[in-house]
């Protein structure tokens, strides 16, 4: 791991972590949709060769989730390398950035008397406080959909009811779409900002960049916010 | 124009320092804003008190010794200009104006409106040379460098060093003054042998100098009075990166 601790050393280093990081995050949210939309899929889905009356297809998905790569591998076994992937990358994102942070106080002790003049935007403004909104949510939806603790009536692989249950409380899907929103913010700048810190840049293809952030910040948190909605107006129901 | 300045004063390294209020009397409005400066440091001298200090050279915008903020914007309101080359028709009567040095850590302010940019020399230095014949002044047309490569490294030398953009930006990062100062070398063929040397030690020099780190505001290039493009630290991090790959995560020769 020395190559990676003479990377990281440098601000430049950290800076390609976060990015490489990100991006990892990035597909695992473009992916969560996708499988999110299962919700909104009518009738319910019969295995091949199945004679009951089927699972809704949110249910089954969860399903696929936990038994993918049987039986080369163990049940739950792609789901808990993806799991800790996912984990590696967020530590390592969230250490980067507390640690930059700290790098960006140092750099400055003595404050303008005059506030200096914004040219940047709002979603760049509000990367850190946004990240730590993320990270609480991140908890509590881990809670309320996976263990289940702060869930009401939790039952363990009816995805579907789960969903209803948590954001028939008005009160829980407020929080989300927020949380939802903060994300949103995060990826419109972050998404361009990879680019940057990896030194992904050409000509011909830099006017590319800002549209790709701007597009999939827009599809991330359209498509995320209208499940707590989806469940409120009673368009998805128990 | 009548204008209402506050001043940042600090009489050495060591001094506290404070905003003194000055009351500035009929400025022309064909003057500079350095010239509007001399007129108050006349008053001052007349008065029998300390003039203002701040740093100045060619008054033409392109030796890159002058440089405060005004309002908080690195040069005052209007894009691509330093200070010298702003002139007061850009103001109004009765306007308040707070003037402060550029603050960062690596910066530490001398006098007044005077800061010690050694940081950005030393970061030249680390740097260190490019592989060139001594001797008679060769063939101008010895090597031949297409326009297009020609004209990127020459926005890149646009650079005047004046530390703006660390000023500005929010993290206090030298991103884009090492930036340009990294790629107008590694945009030329003469640049080429000491590419990734180059690009290691002036990326890690910066870190050493007690630098911020970039988080691609650009606020640096909305004030920089050159309009240098955020292009470039996307130039200098891919430079970068590929060097730490290829010299397999080593320290660079030079430091
Ligand atoms: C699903 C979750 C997340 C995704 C998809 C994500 C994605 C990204 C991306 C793509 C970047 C740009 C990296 C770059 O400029 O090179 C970024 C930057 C950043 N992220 Fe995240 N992130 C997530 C969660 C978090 C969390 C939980 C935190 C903090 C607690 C956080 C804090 C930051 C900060 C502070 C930056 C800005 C670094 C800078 O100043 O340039 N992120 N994120
Ligand atoms: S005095 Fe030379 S650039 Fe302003």
């Amino acid at each position: 791991m020395s190559w990676f601790s003479a990377l990281y050393r440098s601000a430049v280093g950290k800076k390609a972590v976060m990015a490489v990081t990100g991006i990892i995050l990035f597909g695992f949210i473009v992916l969560h949709l996708i499988g999110n939309l299962k919700l909104y899929e009518p009738g319910l889905y019969k295995a091949p060769g199945e004679t009951g009356p089927g699972v809704r297809y949110i249910n089954a998905y969860g399903l696929f989730l936990r038994h993918v790569g049987e039986p080369a591998l163990p049940a739950y076994g792609a789901l808990w390398i993806f799991r800790i992937v996912l984990l590696v990358a967020v530590i390592l994102h969230i250490w980067a950035a507390w640690q930059l942070t700290l790098m960006s106080r140092a750099a400055r002790p003595r404050a303008y008397a005059s506030r200096p003049k914004i040219h940047t935007t709002y979603a760049s403004r509000t990367l850190r406080w946004g990240g730590v909104i993320i990270l609480l949510f991140v908890i509590y939806h881990l809670l309320d959909f996976t263990a289940g603790t702060v869930n009401p009536g939790f039952v363990e692989g009816d995805v579907y009811r789960n969903v209803v249950a948590s954001f028939s409380r008005w009160y829980v899907s407020l929080f989300y779409i927020l949380a939802q929103m903060a994300l949103g913010l995060h990826l419109y700048h972050g998404l361009w900002s990879l680019f940057q810190s990896l030194g992904w840049n050409h000509p011909r293809f830099n006017h590319w960049r800002s549209g790709f952030a701007h597009a999939f910040a827009w599809i991330i948190t359209i498509g995320n916010v209208s499940f707590p909605l989806a469940v409120l107006t009673g368009l998805v129901h128990k | 124009m009548n204008l209402t300045l506050h001043v940042w004063r600090q009489k050495g390294p060591a001094d506290e320092g404070r905003m003194v209020q000055y009351e500035v009397k009929d400025v022309s409005e064909h003057a500079s804003f350095l010239e509007m400066l001399d007129v108050l440091n006349q008053q001052l001298i007349g008065r029998g008190e300390e003039p203002v200090a701040f740093e100045h050279d060619c008054r033409e915008g392109i030796c890159g010794s002058c440089g405060f903020m005004i309002n908080g914007d690195a040069h005052g309101p209007m894009p691509g200009t330093t200070v010298c080359q702003l002139h007061m028709r850009h103001f109004k009567d009765g306007d308040v104006l707070h003037i402060e040095p550029w603050r960062s850590r690596a910066f530490p302010v001398l006098k007044d409106l005077v800061v010690d940019r050694g940081a950005f020399d030393r970061i030249i230095q680390a740097g260190g040379f490019i592989s060139v014949a001594t001797g008679e002044a060769p063939e101008a047309n010895l090597i031949p460098v297409p326009k297009p490569v020609a004209d990127r490294a020459m926005d890149a030398a646009q650079c005047i060093g004046c530390g703006a953009c660390v000023a500005q930006c929010p993290n206090g990062a030298a991103s884009l003054f090492t930036s340009a100062k990294v790629s107008h070398l590694n945009l030329l063929p003469q640049g080429q042998p000491e590419r990734f040397d180059r690009a290691l030690s002036m990326v890690e020099a910066m870190d050493r100098e007690g630098f911020g780190y970039c988080s691609n505001h650009a606020e640096c290039e909305a004030v920089c009075p050159k309009e240098i493009s955020i292009d470039f630290i996307a130039r200098m991090n891919r430079d970068y990166l590929k060097a730490k790959a290829q010299r397999g995560m080593k320290t660079p020769l030079q430091t």
